[in-house]
């Protein structure tokens, strides 16, 4: 996914470094001499359920060092994965990571809890722009974490001018055969949506249906519609021109100088990711400490320049790396994200039907 | 000894425990799920079981059909392969010296320690536009290459201006592969320990008798090793009918099979009781298939008596 890199070098990357975190915590135990700053009545355990390689190097360690909260990491690949892991019931996580349009389904399923923003005071660091997005007005079920774009990664020898248009991807047989889309139903279509001057959030049968006509019809010219590693198809020369999520790319980007990365000019998808507390979390108290933590300018800044997304955390963007700062990649020139949409969460109604829409798109 | 009829308490302290895992694990779970394949979605997570038949409907729809026909297309193809490539496998390990033997039936079993995932994905590396099947071709083009240019061809290009790399991922073909290399020891095992129990006589008997290797083979192997090749078939098209990683990982644009299209449903769809009702058809498409090898093993048995 967005952050799991599925590739072969990605799943030891992974496991190592999820590893290195849980060795670190098990060497902590011993050395910290467990101050608490956690409430009386809670015992000092934090159980989160993140991303793959979404998280600072040293960040859990720190946190146990700072309050003595030992923090518990379960990886999940998608929204999917995450969503239908809770949605029975919440096995015991106090701290999730869903995306935008997710949370807003999980506030439509009652599946959050709510924020006590008094306990989280390094809120005052964030930029005023996210504080009241329409998937969670006033923010009282999530608190931003980090945020990006969806847009076009590629291989900077092999294009003669950037492609800076979804009608390169879907709409053109000049990469014919070296295209890859996501496979992800919802973001597919509507970024399909988006090339034919439809919104994101347009629920017409006609939007949805020209998009899909559109997808179908490009079909012979695309390679695959890959499981969110497009990154490892686009560096292993598998494809020249992907979609992909932003992170995915400035990943490749350090380590490959003929990688490029950029936001179509109809408009890319903005997408946010927000740390929230699931109904029944078994440690709320620890879950606002890390939040707020999370938000320690600190802490937030070599946690962002390790992962390598953008920041909602003004003091932090504003304090990092200048190599960070101005990677085009993690924060796009304001001006390409004029267009951009971010997604909301339409109904289940919508979700039935894009998710037949894909199937025809894939049987065809 | 006695009879376990004789000895009830110990009868039942052997039988409750396999009955207990297999309520608690099997049937319960597959009970939920086919009540779910009878409901309907009430708002984000509920399920309302009102003995709709909308699901199944929906599963009709040609499109759903369609897909349905393609998963049994790719099975059978990749049982066809596997039979195909089996059989003098088996053979050649059944005839090997016995010391060469465990050493052949460990490389066929070897793959099985090894999890599928990871398989899959070393399968990629070998595949893949820069992995080692395309090196090698581009090692042989160079070279062949350089010998024209030494017979003074050099000029002409008779092989291309440049190499192209084959495109071997991420179409039919590459799933097929994929299918027909996990699923080759599924094969290969019952066959050989069909073969292995085959009584050498009759061979020497038809070779005495006049027959050629292939007439043996044909009238005597194979009639044989029936039994064998049925369950061979069985156990390689069952999974093969549900595979769901394969076409993932290696699949093209139109690789989709079934499992994909029900896994989606549990997760990304949300749509349990349509995913239910898919998982159940798939699963009655088995049954018909055991059902109809059970009929002809039977018929088979009853024709060898009258005969």
């Amino acid at each position: 996914m967005r952050k799991s890199k599925r590739g072969m070098g990605g799943l030891l990357d992974a496991l190592s470094r999820r590893q290195f975190v849980q060795g670190a915590a098990a060497v902590g135990i011993s050395v910290t001499a467990m101050p608490s700053f956690a409430s009386a009545d809670e015992e000092a355990k934090l159980n989160l359920y993140n991303w793959d390689t979404y998280i600072g190097e040293t960040t859990l360690e720190d946190f146990k060092a700072a309050t003595g909260i030992e923090v518990k990491m379960d990886l999940f690949a998608d929204n999917d994965e995450l969503f239908a892991k809770l949605r029975a019931g919440n096995p015991g996580y106090d701290i999730i990571v869903p995306s935008n349009d997710y949370v807003a389904r999980m506030i439509a399923a009652d599946m959050l809890e709510e924020i006590d923003h008094s306990k989280v005071p390094n809120i005052k660091n964030l930029y005023p722009r996210f504080m009241n997005p329409a998937f969670d007005p006033e923010r009282k079920f999530s608190l931003p974490y980090m945020w990006g774009t969806i847009g076009i990664g590629y291989r900077k020898s092999k294009v003669k001018e950037v492609p800076n248009s979804w009608g390169a991807l879907y709409d053109s047989d000049v990469y014919s055969g070296k295209i890859a889309l996501m496979s992800e139903c919802s973001t597919l279509l509507q970024m399909g949506m988006k090339y034919l001057g439809y919104s994101v959030n347009d629920t017409s049968d006609e939007a949805l249906e020209a998009a899909t006509a559109l997808i179908i019809k490009q079909k012979p010219h695309i390679k695959s519609f890959h499981d969110d590693n497009g990154q490892d198809l686009l560096a292993s020369g598998e494809v020249d021109v992907v979609m992909e999520w932003n992170g995915d790319i400035a990943q490749l980007m350090s380590e490959d100088d003929d990688i490029g990365y950029v936001v179509p000019k109809e408009g890319g998808l903005i997408w946010e990711d927000t740390l929230a507390i699931p109904k029944g979390a078994p440690h709320p108290e620890n879950a606002h400490a890390f939040i707020n933590f999370i938000h320690d300018p600190k802490v937030n800044v070599p946690l962002a320049e390790f992962i390598e997304y953008a920041t909602p955390n003004k003091v932090a963007a504003e304090t990092a790396d200048e190599a960070y700062r101005t990677n085009p990649a993690i924060f796009p020139p304001e001006a390409d994200l004029a267009n951009a949409e971010a997604a909301n969460y339409l109904g289940e109604e919508d979700i039935a039907k894009k998710d037949e829409a894909c199937t025809r798109i894939f049987a065809a | 000894m006695d009879s376990w009829r004789q000895h009830r308490s110990a009868f039942w302290a052997a039988f409750t425990a396999p009955t207990f895992w297999l309520v608690v694990f099997f049937l319960i779970p597959l009970s939920l799920l086919w009540l779910f394949s009878f409901g309907e979605k009430e708002g984000i997570t509920g399920i309302n079981i009102t003995w709709t038949l909308k699901q199944y409907a929906r599963a009709l729809d040609p499109l759903y059909l369609g897909i349905f026909a393609k998963s049994l297309w790719m099975a059978f193809l990749t049982t066809l392969i596997c039979l195909i490539i089996a059989f003098p496998v088996a053979i050649a390990i059944v005839f090997a010296p016995p010391k060469a033997r465990l050493w052949l039936l460990l490389l066929i079993i070897l793959p099985f320690w090894t999890n599928l995932l990871i398989r899959t994905y070393a399968l990629i590396a070998v595949l893949r536009t820069r992995g080692q099947v395309n090196f090698g071709l581009e090692w042989m083009w160079e070279h062949a290459n350089s010998f024209l240019t030494l017979v003074g061809l050099g000029s002409y290009n008779l092989l291309g201006a440049d190499f192209e790399p084959l495109g071997m991922l991420y179409n039919n073909s590459a799933v097929l592969i994929g299918l027909v290399y996990v699923h080759l020891p599924f094969m290969v095992l019952p066959l050989y320990a069909a073969l292995d129990r085959l009584d050498r006589s009759y061979m020497e008997a038809s070779f005495d008798l006049g027959a050629g290797h292939i007439r043996t083979f044909r009238s005597i192997i194979i009639p044989l090793a029936l039994p064998g090749i049925a369950s061979g078939i069985v156990i390689t098209f069952i999974p093969a009918m549900g595979s769901y990683l394969t076409p993932d990982l290696l699949g093209g644009t139109d690789s989709q099979m079934i499992a994909n299209v029900i896994e989606r449903q549990f997760k990304s769809a949300n749509d349990w009781p349509f995913g239910a009702a898919l998982s159940f058809i798939l699963m009655y498409v088995t049954f018909f298939g055991l059902a109809l090898r059970a009929v002809l093993s039977k018929r088979e048995k009853m024709g060898g008596k009258a005969a």
